[in-house]
Protein backbone atom coordinates (compact mmCIF):
# COMPACT_ATOMS: atom_id res chain seq x y z
CA UNK A 1 0.00 0.00 0.00
CA UNK A 2 1.12 3.55 -0.71
CA UNK A 3 2.32 5.87 2.03
CA UNK A 4 -0.34 8.41 1.13
CA UNK A 5 -3.32 7.93 -1.14
CA UNK A 6 -5.38 10.92 -2.19
CA UNK A 7 -8.85 10.23 -3.53
CA UNK A 8 -11.16 12.73 -5.24
CA UNK A 9 -9.80 15.55 -3.12
CA UNK A 10 -11.33 19.01 -3.47
CA UNK A 11 -9.85 21.95 -1.61
CA UNK A 12 -10.68 25.59 -1.06
CA UNK A 13 -11.97 28.21 1.30
CA UNK A 14 -15.63 28.88 2.15
CA UNK A 15 -16.92 26.38 -0.43
CA UNK A 16 -14.98 28.14 -3.18
CA UNK A 17 -13.06 25.30 -4.78
CA UNK A 18 -9.46 25.93 -5.78
CA UNK A 19 -8.49 22.33 -6.45
CA UNK A 20 -10.99 19.82 -7.82
CA UNK A 21 -11.07 16.02 -7.83
CA UNK A 22 -7.41 15.36 -7.22
CA UNK A 23 -6.19 11.77 -7.31
CA UNK A 24 -2.64 10.66 -6.64
CA UNK A 25 -0.57 8.44 -4.42
CA UNK A 26 2.87 8.67 -2.86
CA UNK A 27 4.96 5.55 -2.24
CA UNK A 28 7.76 5.16 0.27
CA UNK A 29 10.98 6.57 -1.18
CA UNK A 30 9.30 8.84 -3.72
CA UNK A 31 10.40 12.42 -4.36
CA UNK A 32 7.26 14.27 -5.37
CA UNK A 33 7.34 17.86 -6.54
CA UNK A 34 4.15 19.87 -6.52
CA UNK A 35 4.28 22.62 -9.12
CA UNK A 36 1.73 25.10 -10.41
CA UNK A 37 1.01 28.78 -10.77
CA UNK A 38 0.60 31.13 -7.81
CA UNK A 39 -2.79 30.68 -6.19
CA UNK A 40 -3.28 27.23 -7.71
CA UNK A 41 -3.61 25.76 -4.20
CA UNK A 42 -0.19 24.21 -3.59
CA UNK A 43 0.10 25.38 0.00
CA UNK A 44 -3.57 24.59 0.63
CA UNK A 45 -2.95 21.05 -0.61
CA UNK A 46 0.04 20.69 1.69
CA UNK A 47 -1.92 21.97 4.68
CA UNK A 48 -4.61 19.40 3.93
CA UNK A 49 -2.03 16.62 3.76
CA UNK A 50 -0.91 17.73 7.22
CA UNK A 51 -4.51 17.85 8.49
CA UNK A 52 -4.17 21.56 9.25
CA UNK A 53 -7.13 22.29 7.04
CA UNK A 54 -10.15 20.17 6.19
CA UNK A 55 -10.78 19.32 2.55
CA UNK A 56 -14.18 20.19 1.05
CA UNK A 57 -14.54 16.61 -0.12
CA UNK A 58 -12.45 13.54 -0.78
CA UNK A 59 -10.06 11.55 1.34
CA UNK A 60 -6.43 11.45 2.38
CA UNK A 61 -5.49 7.92 3.37
CA UNK A 62 -2.27 7.06 5.16
CA UNK A 63 -0.74 3.63 4.61
CA UNK A 64 2.35 1.68 5.66
CA UNK A 65 1.59 2.42 9.30
CA UNK A 66 2.23 6.14 8.83
CA UNK A 67 0.90 8.03 11.83
CA UNK A 68 -0.21 11.66 11.68
CA UNK A 69 2.60 12.73 14.01
CA UNK A 70 5.30 11.05 11.95
CA UNK A 71 5.32 13.71 9.27
CA UNK A 72 8.08 16.28 9.20
CA UNK A 73 7.11 19.71 7.95
CA UNK A 74 9.18 22.63 6.72
CA UNK A 75 6.78 25.57 6.53
CA UNK A 76 7.38 28.90 4.89
CA UNK A 77 8.90 31.31 7.37
CA UNK A 78 6.54 33.61 9.20
CA UNK A 79 7.12 37.24 10.18
CA UNK A 80 7.08 36.27 13.86
CA UNK A 81 10.06 33.94 13.45
CA UNK A 82 12.27 36.60 11.92
CA UNK A 83 12.89 38.31 15.27
CA UNK A 84 12.21 35.44 17.63
CA UNK A 85 14.73 35.12 20.46
CA UNK A 86 15.44 31.41 20.44
CA UNK A 87 18.63 29.39 20.20
CA UNK A 88 19.10 26.87 17.41
CA UNK A 89 19.14 24.03 19.94
CA UNK A 90 15.76 25.05 21.36
CA UNK A 91 14.19 25.17 17.92
CA UNK A 92 15.54 21.82 16.75
CA UNK A 93 14.50 20.22 20.03
CA UNK A 94 10.95 21.47 19.51
CA UNK A 95 10.78 19.04 16.58
CA UNK A 96 10.54 16.28 19.19
CA UNK A 97 7.33 17.67 20.69
CA UNK A 98 5.19 15.09 18.88
CA UNK A 99 7.06 12.28 20.66
CA UNK A 100 6.48 13.75 24.09
CA UNK A 101 2.72 13.64 24.22
CA UNK A 102 1.79 15.09 27.57
CA UNK A 103 5.22 14.60 29.14
CA UNK A 104 6.37 18.11 29.97
CA UNK A 105 10.11 17.82 29.37
CA UNK A 106 12.36 16.33 26.71
CA UNK A 107 14.29 13.22 27.71
CA UNK A 108 17.87 12.23 26.96
CA UNK A 109 16.97 10.25 23.87
CA UNK A 110 15.21 13.24 22.31
CA UNK A 111 18.10 15.55 23.12
CA UNK A 112 20.43 13.09 21.39
CA UNK A 113 18.14 12.92 18.39
CA UNK A 114 18.19 16.72 18.16
CA UNK A 115 21.99 16.78 18.39
CA UNK A 116 22.26 14.08 15.73
CA UNK A 117 20.04 15.99 13.34
CA UNK A 118 21.90 19.24 13.97
CA UNK A 119 25.14 17.48 12.99
CA UNK A 120 23.43 15.93 9.96
CA UNK A 121 22.33 19.37 8.74
CA UNK A 122 25.66 20.98 9.63
CA UNK A 123 24.25 23.44 12.15
CA UNK A 124 25.85 21.95 15.26
CA UNK A 125 28.36 24.80 15.43
CA UNK A 126 25.47 27.27 15.75
CA UNK A 127 23.66 25.27 18.46
CA UNK A 128 23.78 28.08 21.00
CA UNK A 129 23.49 30.93 18.54
CA UNK A 130 20.32 32.93 18.13
CA UNK A 131 18.12 31.83 15.24
CA UNK A 132 17.49 35.34 13.95
CA UNK A 133 21.22 36.04 13.57
CA UNK A 134 21.70 33.21 11.06
CA UNK A 135 21.64 33.60 7.30
CA UNK A 136 18.62 32.47 5.28
CA UNK A 137 20.24 29.20 4.24
CA UNK A 138 21.35 28.40 7.79
CA UNK A 139 17.84 29.12 9.09
CA UNK A 140 16.34 26.72 6.56
CA UNK A 141 18.80 24.01 7.61
CA UNK A 142 17.81 24.56 11.26
CA UNK A 143 14.13 24.15 10.35
CA UNK A 144 15.00 21.07 8.30
CA UNK A 145 16.81 19.57 11.31
CA UNK A 146 13.68 20.27 13.35
CA UNK A 147 11.51 18.55 10.75
CA UNK A 148 13.84 15.52 10.81
CA UNK A 149 13.35 15.23 14.57
CA UNK A 150 9.66 14.71 13.90
CA UNK A 151 9.98 12.03 11.23
CA UNK A 152 12.00 9.19 9.76
CA UNK A 153 9.59 8.61 6.90
CA UNK A 154 7.98 11.60 5.25
CA UNK A 155 9.05 15.23 4.83
CA UNK A 156 6.79 17.95 3.49
CA UNK A 157 8.62 21.03 2.29
CA UNK A 158 6.89 24.28 1.37
CA UNK A 159 9.18 26.22 -1.01
CA UNK A 160 12.36 25.43 0.92
CA UNK A 161 14.55 27.65 -1.27
CA UNK A 162 12.48 30.82 -1.47
CA UNK A 163 14.64 33.83 -0.69
CA UNK A 164 17.94 31.94 -0.84
CA UNK A 165 20.83 32.92 -3.11
CA UNK A 166 21.71 30.62 -6.06
CA UNK A 167 24.61 28.79 -4.44
CA UNK A 168 22.73 28.13 -1.21
CA UNK A 169 19.71 27.05 -3.26
CA UNK A 170 21.77 24.36 -5.01
CA UNK A 171 23.22 23.20 -1.66
CA UNK A 172 19.70 22.97 -0.27
CA UNK A 173 18.49 20.86 -3.23
CA UNK A 174 21.47 18.54 -2.80
CA UNK A 175 20.73 18.20 0.89
CA UNK A 176 17.11 17.28 0.18
CA UNK A 177 18.18 14.81 -2.52
CA UNK A 178 20.58 13.17 -0.05
CA UNK A 179 17.80 12.79 2.50
CA UNK A 180 15.67 11.17 -0.20
CA UNK A 181 18.51 8.75 -1.03
CA UNK A 182 18.62 7.81 2.65
CA UNK A 183 15.04 6.60 2.26
CA UNK A 184 12.97 9.56 3.40
CA UNK A 185 9.97 10.26 1.23
CA UNK A 186 9.86 13.88 0.07
CA UNK A 187 6.88 15.98 -0.95
CA UNK A 188 8.01 19.45 -1.97
CA UNK A 189 6.28 22.54 -3.26
CA UNK A 190 8.35 24.44 -5.78
CA UNK A 191 7.77 26.95 -8.48
CA UNK A 192 11.09 26.24 -10.04
CA UNK A 193 10.06 23.66 -12.64
CA UNK A 194 13.58 23.20 -14.04
CA UNK A 195 14.93 21.94 -10.72
CA UNK A 196 11.75 20.01 -10.04
CA UNK A 197 12.24 17.86 -13.13
CA UNK A 198 15.95 17.48 -12.38
CA UNK A 199 15.57 16.07 -8.87
CA UNK A 200 12.04 14.70 -8.44
CA UNK A 201 10.87 11.22 -9.26
CA UNK A 202 7.23 12.29 -9.58
CA UNK A 203 5.53 15.54 -10.54
CA UNK A 204 2.12 16.79 -9.52
CA UNK A 205 1.07 19.80 -11.55
CA UNK A 206 -2.02 21.63 -10.31
CA UNK A 207 -3.72 24.70 -11.64
CA UNK A 208 -5.44 25.24 -14.97
CA UNK A 209 -4.44 21.71 -15.97
CA UNK A 210 -3.78 18.83 -13.63
CA UNK A 211 -1.04 16.29 -14.18
CA UNK A 212 0.30 13.49 -12.03
CA UNK A 213 2.97 11.02 -13.05
CA UNK A 214 6.66 10.27 -13.10
CA UNK A 215 9.11 12.93 -14.18
CA UNK A 216 9.72 11.15 -17.51
CA UNK A 217 6.02 11.15 -18.25
CA UNK A 218 5.84 14.84 -17.33
CA UNK A 219 8.63 15.71 -19.76
CA UNK A 220 6.69 14.00 -22.55
CA UNK A 221 3.28 15.46 -21.65
CA UNK A 222 1.89 18.62 -23.27
CA UNK A 223 1.57 20.54 -20.02
CA UNK A 224 5.07 19.52 -18.97
CA UNK A 225 6.60 20.50 -22.31
CA UNK A 226 4.85 23.84 -22.23
CA UNK A 227 6.01 24.77 -18.74
CA UNK A 228 9.54 23.40 -19.05
CA UNK A 229 9.98 25.36 -22.29
CA UNK A 230 8.62 28.50 -20.66
CA UNK A 231 10.89 28.11 -17.67
CA UNK A 232 13.88 27.61 -19.96
CA UNK A 233 12.90 30.76 -21.83
CA UNK A 234 12.76 32.69 -18.57
CA UNK A 235 16.17 31.35 -17.63
CA UNK A 236 17.68 32.57 -20.91
CA UNK A 237 16.06 35.95 -20.54
CA UNK A 238 17.78 36.38 -17.21
CA UNK B 1 15.86 55.65 55.73
CA UNK B 2 16.43 52.01 56.65
CA UNK B 3 14.86 52.65 60.02
CA UNK B 4 11.85 54.15 58.29
CA UNK B 5 11.62 51.14 56.01
CA UNK B 6 11.92 48.79 58.99
CA UNK B 7 9.10 50.62 60.66
CA UNK B 8 6.87 50.29 57.62
CA UNK B 9 7.66 46.60 57.32
CA UNK B 10 6.19 46.13 60.80
CA UNK B 11 2.75 46.72 59.32
CA UNK B 12 1.16 43.60 57.86
CA UNK B 13 -0.42 45.52 54.96
CA UNK B 14 3.00 46.56 53.72
CA UNK B 15 4.21 42.97 53.82
CA UNK B 16 1.08 41.82 52.01
CA UNK B 17 1.58 44.46 49.33
CA UNK B 18 5.17 43.36 48.77
CA UNK B 19 4.24 39.71 48.59
CA UNK B 20 1.35 40.17 46.22
CA UNK B 21 3.27 42.66 44.11
CA UNK B 22 6.22 40.36 43.59
CA UNK B 23 4.02 37.36 42.80
CA UNK B 24 1.96 39.25 40.24
CA UNK B 25 5.06 40.71 38.63
CA UNK B 26 6.51 37.22 38.32
CA UNK B 27 3.38 35.78 36.69
CA UNK B 28 2.82 38.62 34.28
CA UNK B 29 6.40 38.58 33.04
CA UNK B 30 6.34 34.83 32.32
CA UNK B 31 3.70 35.12 29.65
CA UNK B 32 4.85 38.53 28.52
CA UNK B 33 7.51 36.97 26.30
CA UNK B 34 4.95 34.82 24.52
CA UNK B 35 2.50 37.69 24.12
CA UNK B 36 5.05 40.13 22.74
CA UNK B 37 6.25 37.53 20.24
CA UNK B 38 2.73 36.61 19.19
CA UNK B 39 2.12 40.32 18.48
CA UNK B 40 -0.38 40.59 21.30
CA UNK B 41 1.41 43.25 23.33
CA UNK B 42 -1.77 45.18 23.87
CA UNK B 43 -3.88 42.26 25.05
CA UNK B 44 -3.12 43.24 28.63
CA UNK B 45 -4.63 46.64 28.07
CA UNK B 46 -7.66 45.26 26.22
CA UNK B 47 -8.40 42.57 28.77
CA UNK B 48 -7.93 44.87 31.72
CA UNK B 49 -10.61 47.12 30.29
CA UNK B 50 -12.85 44.10 29.96
CA UNK B 51 -12.16 43.36 33.60
CA UNK B 52 -12.95 46.99 34.41
CA UNK B 53 -16.30 46.72 32.62
CA UNK B 54 -17.10 43.47 34.40
CA UNK B 55 -16.12 45.01 37.72
CA UNK B 56 -18.50 47.91 37.08
CA UNK B 57 -21.33 45.49 36.44
CA UNK B 58 -20.40 43.49 39.53
CA UNK B 59 -20.44 46.55 41.75
CA UNK B 60 -23.79 47.66 40.34
CA UNK B 61 -25.22 44.20 40.99
CA UNK B 62 -23.77 44.48 44.49
CA UNK B 63 -21.97 41.16 44.23
CA UNK B 64 -20.03 40.37 47.38
CA UNK B 65 -17.29 38.58 45.49
CA UNK B 66 -16.45 40.47 42.32
CA UNK B 67 -13.96 37.82 41.19
CA UNK B 68 -16.76 35.38 40.41
CA UNK B 69 -17.95 37.58 37.58
CA UNK B 70 -14.77 39.35 36.56
CA UNK B 71 -12.58 36.28 36.08
CA UNK B 72 -14.88 34.27 33.77
CA UNK B 73 -15.76 37.31 31.65
CA UNK B 74 -12.08 38.21 31.21
CA UNK B 75 -11.16 34.61 30.45
CA UNK B 76 -13.83 34.35 27.76
CA UNK B 77 -12.64 37.59 26.15
CA UNK B 78 -9.06 36.37 26.19
CA UNK B 79 -10.05 33.12 24.51
CA UNK B 80 -12.03 34.95 21.84
CA UNK B 81 -9.17 37.37 21.15
CA UNK B 82 -6.43 34.74 20.90
CA UNK B 83 -8.56 32.33 18.89
CA UNK B 84 -9.50 34.83 16.27
CA UNK B 85 -5.88 35.93 15.95
CA UNK B 86 -5.03 33.95 12.85
CA UNK B 87 -7.64 34.28 10.13
CA UNK B 88 -10.39 36.43 11.54
CA UNK B 89 -12.16 39.10 9.54
CA UNK B 90 -11.13 41.65 12.17
CA UNK B 91 -7.40 41.32 12.79
CA UNK B 92 -5.80 40.95 16.23
CA UNK B 93 -4.84 44.57 16.91
CA UNK B 94 -8.17 45.95 15.71
CA UNK B 95 -10.11 43.38 17.73
CA UNK B 96 -8.16 44.27 20.87
CA UNK B 97 -8.69 48.00 20.29
CA UNK B 98 -12.41 47.44 19.78
CA UNK B 99 -12.91 45.37 22.90
CA UNK B 100 -10.66 47.62 24.94
CA UNK B 101 -12.38 50.88 24.14
CA UNK B 102 -15.86 49.39 24.04
CA UNK B 103 -15.75 47.78 27.46
CA UNK B 104 -14.05 50.78 29.02
CA UNK B 105 -16.84 53.03 27.79
CA UNK B 106 -19.58 50.66 28.90
CA UNK B 107 -17.96 50.16 32.28
CA UNK B 108 -17.82 53.87 32.91
CA UNK B 109 -21.34 54.38 31.58
CA UNK B 110 -22.77 51.72 33.87
CA UNK B 111 -20.87 53.08 36.86
CA UNK B 112 -22.12 56.56 36.08
CA UNK B 113 -25.78 55.63 35.68
CA UNK B 114 -26.19 53.12 38.47
CA UNK B 115 -23.49 54.02 40.93
CA UNK B 116 -24.48 54.39 44.55
CA UNK B 117 -21.11 55.79 45.55
CA UNK B 118 -20.75 59.50 46.18
CA UNK B 119 -17.14 59.59 45.02
CA UNK B 120 -17.51 58.28 41.47
CA UNK B 121 -14.41 59.74 39.89
CA UNK B 122 -12.39 58.47 42.85
CA UNK B 123 -13.74 54.95 42.30
CA UNK B 124 -13.00 55.03 38.59
CA UNK B 125 -9.55 56.44 39.16
CA UNK B 126 -8.59 53.75 41.64
CA UNK B 127 -9.86 51.00 39.35
CA UNK B 128 -7.92 52.38 36.43
CA UNK B 129 -4.71 53.30 38.21
CA UNK B 130 -4.93 50.96 41.20
CA UNK B 131 -3.97 53.84 43.44
CA UNK B 132 -4.28 52.34 46.88
CA UNK B 133 -6.05 49.01 46.62
CA UNK B 134 -2.83 47.03 47.00
CA UNK B 135 -2.39 48.60 50.44
CA UNK B 136 -5.86 47.58 51.53
CA UNK B 137 -5.61 43.85 50.80
CA UNK B 138 -7.20 41.44 53.24
CA UNK B 139 -5.40 38.23 54.25
CA UNK B 140 -7.98 36.25 52.25
CA UNK B 141 -7.14 38.18 49.08
CA UNK B 142 -3.46 37.64 49.69
CA UNK B 143 -4.00 33.90 49.97
CA UNK B 144 -6.14 33.77 46.85
CA UNK B 145 -3.51 35.72 44.97
CA UNK B 146 -0.70 33.48 46.25
CA UNK B 147 -2.52 30.29 45.29
CA UNK B 148 -3.40 31.54 41.80
CA UNK B 149 0.14 32.81 41.21
CA UNK B 150 1.67 29.51 42.23
CA UNK B 151 -0.75 27.73 39.89
CA UNK B 152 0.28 30.01 37.04
CA UNK B 153 3.98 29.40 37.66
CA UNK B 154 3.54 25.62 37.93
CA UNK B 155 1.45 25.46 34.75
CA UNK B 156 3.98 27.60 32.92
CA UNK B 157 6.92 25.43 33.96
CA UNK B 158 5.09 22.21 33.10
CA UNK B 159 4.05 23.42 29.67
CA UNK B 160 7.12 25.54 28.99
CA UNK B 161 8.32 23.46 26.04
CA UNK B 162 4.88 23.29 24.49
CA UNK B 163 4.30 27.01 24.93
CA UNK B 164 7.62 27.70 23.23
CA UNK B 165 6.79 25.36 20.34
CA UNK B 166 3.32 26.77 19.80
CA UNK B 167 4.58 30.36 19.97
CA UNK B 168 7.42 29.76 17.55
CA UNK B 169 5.51 27.84 14.92
CA UNK B 170 1.87 26.96 15.38
CA UNK B 171 1.51 25.17 12.04
CA UNK B 172 4.47 22.91 12.68
CA UNK B 173 3.15 22.06 16.14
CA UNK B 174 -0.23 21.11 14.75
CA UNK B 175 1.39 19.10 11.97
CA UNK B 176 3.34 16.94 14.43
CA UNK B 177 0.25 16.34 16.53
CA UNK B 178 0.49 18.94 19.31
CA UNK B 179 -2.93 20.23 20.21
CA UNK B 180 -2.05 23.86 19.56
CA UNK B 181 -5.63 25.01 20.19
CA UNK B 182 -5.62 23.59 23.71
CA UNK B 183 -2.37 25.33 24.49
CA UNK B 184 -3.64 28.62 23.10
CA UNK B 185 -6.67 28.17 25.33
CA UNK B 186 -4.41 27.52 28.31
CA UNK B 187 -2.37 30.63 27.52
CA UNK B 188 -5.58 32.68 27.23
CA UNK B 189 -6.90 31.50 30.59
CA UNK B 190 -3.59 32.11 32.34
CA UNK B 191 -3.47 35.62 30.89
CA UNK B 192 -6.98 36.34 32.13
CA UNK B 193 -6.07 35.16 35.63
CA UNK B 194 -2.92 37.28 35.65
CA UNK B 195 -4.75 40.38 34.52
CA UNK B 196 -7.50 40.10 37.07
CA UNK B 197 -4.81 39.64 39.72
CA UNK B 198 -2.71 42.50 38.43
CA UNK B 199 -5.63 44.93 38.48
CA UNK B 200 -5.22 45.08 42.25
CA UNK B 201 -1.62 46.09 41.89
CA UNK B 202 -1.26 48.60 39.12
CA UNK B 203 -4.84 49.11 38.00
CA UNK B 204 -6.14 48.31 34.57
CA UNK B 205 -4.35 51.05 32.64
CA UNK B 206 -0.84 50.00 33.58
CA UNK B 207 -1.13 46.24 33.22
CA UNK B 208 0.30 46.27 29.70
CA UNK B 209 3.46 47.78 31.10
CA UNK B 210 3.81 44.96 33.59
CA UNK B 211 3.35 42.41 30.82
CA UNK B 212 5.57 43.84 28.09
CA UNK B 213 8.40 45.81 29.69
CA UNK B 214 10.27 42.94 31.37
CA UNK B 215 9.96 40.83 28.20
CA UNK B 216 11.22 43.60 25.94
CA UNK B 217 14.08 44.44 28.31
CA UNK B 218 15.14 40.79 28.49
CA UNK B 219 15.07 40.51 24.69
CA UNK B 220 17.72 43.24 24.49
CA UNK B 221 20.09 41.11 26.52
CA UNK B 222 19.45 37.44 25.77
CA UNK B 223 19.21 35.40 22.62
CA UNK B 224 17.63 32.15 23.74
CA UNK B 225 14.02 31.70 24.76
CA UNK B 226 14.99 30.27 28.12
CA UNK B 227 17.39 33.15 28.77
CA UNK B 228 14.78 35.72 27.88
CA UNK B 229 12.10 34.07 30.02
CA UNK B 230 14.29 33.72 33.12
CA UNK B 231 15.72 37.21 32.74
CA UNK B 232 12.32 38.83 32.28
CA UNK B 233 10.97 37.05 35.36
CA UNK B 234 13.92 38.24 37.46
CA UNK B 235 13.76 41.77 36.11
CA UNK B 236 10.06 41.99 36.73
CA UNK B 237 10.38 40.80 40.33
CA UNK B 238 13.24 43.19 41.07
CA UNK B 239 11.42 46.14 39.47
CA UNK B 240 8.16 45.42 41.30
CA UNK B 241 9.96 45.02 44.62
CA UNK B 242 11.98 48.20 44.32
CA UNK B 243 8.97 50.04 42.88
CA UNK B 244 6.84 49.21 45.90
CA UNK B 245 9.63 50.12 48.35
CA UNK B 246 10.21 53.45 46.61
CA UNK B 247 6.50 54.22 46.54
CA UNK B 248 6.24 53.53 50.28
CA UNK B 249 9.26 55.66 51.13
CA UNK B 250 8.47 58.50 48.76
CA UNK B 251 4.71 58.32 49.10
CA UNK B 252 4.14 57.98 45.35
CA UNK B 253 1.32 55.90 43.73
CA UNK B 254 2.33 52.22 43.68
CA UNK B 255 1.33 51.33 40.11
CA UNK B 256 2.95 54.24 38.35
CA UNK B 257 6.13 53.89 40.42
CA UNK B 258 6.53 50.24 39.43
CA UNK B 259 6.03 51.10 35.77
CA UNK B 260 8.52 53.96 36.03
CA UNK B 261 11.09 51.53 37.42
CA UNK B 262 10.27 49.11 34.58
CA UNK B 263 10.85 51.84 32.00
CA UNK B 264 14.16 52.71 33.63
CA UNK B 265 15.19 49.04 33.55
CA UNK B 266 14.29 48.89 29.87
CA UNK B 267 16.49 51.89 29.13
CA UNK B 268 19.40 50.31 31.02
CA UNK B 269 18.91 47.00 29.18
CA UNK B 270 18.85 48.79 25.82
CA UNK B 271 22.12 50.47 26.65
CA UNK B 272 23.67 47.25 27.92
CA UNK B 273 22.50 45.44 24.80
CA UNK B 274 24.14 48.09 22.60
CA UNK B 275 27.42 47.85 24.48
CA UNK B 276 27.60 44.05 24.38
CA UNK B 277 26.71 44.16 20.70
CA UNK B 278 23.33 42.51 21.00
CA UNK B 279 20.11 43.28 19.16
Amino acid sequence: MALLTIQDLSLGYDSHKIVKDLNFSVNAGDYLCIVGENGSGKTTLMKSLLHLQDPISGQILAGDGLKANEIGYLPQQTVVQKDFPASVREIVLSGCQGRCGLRPFYNKEEKQLAAENMRRMGVMEFANRCYRELSGGQQQRVLLARALCATRKLLLLDEPVSGLDPKVTIDMYHLIKDLNSEGITIIMISHDIATAVRYASHILHIGSTTFFGTTQEYRKSDVGNFFIAQEGGDGNAC
Amino acid sequence: MLAKLGMYLQYPFVRYALMVGVLIALCSSLLGVTLVLKRFSFIGDGLSHVAFGAMAIASVLNLTNEMLLVLPVTAISAILLLRSGQNAKIKGDAAIAMISVGTLAFGYLIMNIFSTSSNLSGDVCSTLFGSTSILTLTPREVWLCAVLSIMVVVLFVLFYNKIFAVTFDEDFSKAVGTKAESYNLLIAIIIAVIIVLAMNLVGSLLISALVIFPALSAMRLFRSFKGVTVCSALLSVVCAFSGIIISILAGTPVGSTIVAVDVLAFAICCLAGRITGGA
